[in-house]
């Protein structure tokens, strides 16, 4: 699912400002937010026509997301920090070249996964390729098997599954993570994933059944039944 | 179909990928098979966790160094 805040469903026109006007970085909601999704290609037009304001907007709605993204995919702040920058800056850059046939928000992923994969692969070159094969079907077999209770999100508070979620997707390899963050998190095709990450879907299909069983597994240890921590 | 197999499908099944003979097959086994129902519904729920967690806020120093770059990108382009 994409997280993409509805206010209340109606079209808004966003106030024409200048680009000497733009929002000031210490108030992200300064422009009215109440533009709903389905409006994005409002946005991206006025962008395209020069609307600074409306690129802002469109930066404002996806930039935390965006930096989960970058996060999940380099797990280093910095490599992070300056992925999700150089992705806005790119997609600013070559906005005319977006030709609309997927949402801008998926053409914004793709760029941004490319500069995260870029600085991760700078950071881990021996340690991160897509390339390698993946061994047989013996390692699939689930271990530990405890029941996890009737709802293991409502046992932790937000702060607290965060910190859960950000181990366990931390000690995931690479090659399953990207593949998982894009596929599950960020919630593209499992053909837009293989396009980004230039491998082949059965290859997708592979490295995602991996990364959700490990992921699984490693869950195991916060939320089985009785057991908080 | 046994328990290997539906390991092997699980992600196939989550996604709605099967076709309906094998999707029929698969929870046939589950009816009976406590353990990979278990496997099922905890892989289920682990992408649920991650797709419902909302992003973090974004730190302000962070968001300041972006909007800084934006305003000199956009000013660079208007010029």
């Amino acid at each position: 699912m994409l997280c993409v805040t509805l206010m209340d469903g109606k079209a808004r026109r966003w106030p024409v400002i200048g680009p000497l006007q733009l929002l000031s970085a210490t108030n992200p909601h300064r422009l009215p937010s109440g533009i709903a999704k389905e409006d994005e290609h409002l946005l991206v037009a006025a962008a395209k026509r020069g609307d600074a304001a409306a690129f802002e907007e469109l930066v404002n709605r996806y930039e935390r997301k965006i930096f989960r993204l970058t996060m999940n995919i380099t797990r280093n702040r910095e490599d992070a920090e300056d992925a999700m920058q150089d992705a806005f800056l790119k997609s600013y850059a070559h906005l005319k070249d977006f030709q609309e046939d997927s949402r801008f928000y998926t053409w914004l992923v793709r760029i941004a996964a490319n500069e995260a994969l870029m600085r991760l692969r700078k950071r881990r070159p021996n340690q991160f390729s897509l390339d390698e094969p993946i061994e047989g079907d013996e390692d699939l077999m689930p271990r530990e098997l405890e029941d996890w209770g009737p709802s293991p999100e409502q046992r932790f508070a937000q702060t607290e599954m965060h910190e859960i979620l950000s181990d366990v997707i931390d000690k995931l390899e690479p090659d399953f993570r990207v593949v998982f963050v894009l596929r599950d998190i960020e919630e593209l095709s499992t053909e837009e994933t293989a396009k980004t990450l230039g491998i082949s879907v059965p290859a997708v299909k592979s490295r995602l059944l991996r990364a959700r069983l490990k992921l699984r597994h490693k869950l195991n240890r916060y939320f089985r039944q009785g057991d908080t921590n | 179909m046994n328990c290997k197999s539906v390991i092997r499908e699980i992600s196939n099944f989550i996604d709605g990928a099967l076709e309906p003979a094998e999707k029929q097959d698969l929870e046939r086994h589950l009816e009976h098979c406590g353990d990979c129902k278990i496997v099922v519904d905890q892989t289920r729920l682990t992408i649920d966790v991650f797709c419902d967690s909302e992003p973090v806020e974004l730190p302000s120093d962070v968001r300041s160094r972006l909007h800084e770059a934006l305003r000199r990108k956009i000013t660079e382009k208007t010029r």
